[in-house]
């Protein structure tokens, strides 16, 4: 399933709405999601899983190909956990 | 960093605000969402969002594991799990703050 096909199911759904406002509804859910890591935040959905953001220490790299040692910086990276329900479901219980 | 936890009703706060629906309905939208996403990938499907990310439901075999605490050797039966793979504008948004 890609992002049109979820727009479209929740469209068939809500007929009284207008094709573009669902698109907007769904984008928004997502961009709230991103907007909130960005900022450092988590993303609790009960039941589906969380989004949560993990930080990467700064350490000493090595480039595979010539051995040479490379500084990397800390980061951050996105980190998604399912939810108990949700990994339930995929195992059929 | 601020380190809150945003919940379903953060969201949905967010669709209230962005389209001219009521609270209710704006909360019914963001569960519903949830609820194809969970669907489909229940059924084995793969969910693709473009600029955010995929989740996939990935096969894992049988293995013995062993309770760390008692050395006890335990089977551990073939599951499903789900992988989420963030996608490069997700990754960096987050590792710049981007926050749009």
């Amino acid at each position: 399933m890609i992002r049109s096909e979820l727009i479209q199911k929740i469209a068939e759904e809500n007929p009284h709405l207008y094709q573009r406002d669902v698109e907007r509804i769904v984008n928004t859910i997502f961009e709230e999601i991103i907007k909130a890591m960005a900022r450092g935040d988590r993303v609790e959905l009960r039941g589906f899983g969380a989004f949560s953001v993990k930080r990467r220490d700064a350490r000493v790299g090595r480039n595979p190909r010539t051995g040479e040692s490379v500084d990397v910086d800390q980061k951050s990276v996105p980190f998604f956990k399912t939810g108990k329900l949700l990994r339930d479901r995929l195992n059929g219980k | 960093m601020s380190e809150k936890t945003l919940t379903r009703m953060d969201l949905s706060e967010a669709v209230f605000r962005e389209v001219g629906l009521s609270r209710n309905e704006s909360a019914q939208l963001v569960e519903s969402v949830l609820q194809h996403i969970s669907d489909a990938l229940a059924s084995g499907e793969t969910v693709k969002i473009s600029s955010f990310g995929t989740f996939s439901v990935r096969d894992k075999a049988a293995r013995i594991g062993r309770n760390p605490k008692t050395g006890e050797e335990v089977p551990i039966h073939p599951r499903r799990v789900l992988s989420f793979r963030p996608s490069h504008l997700m990754k960096d948004r987050v590792a710049s703050g981007d926050q749009g």
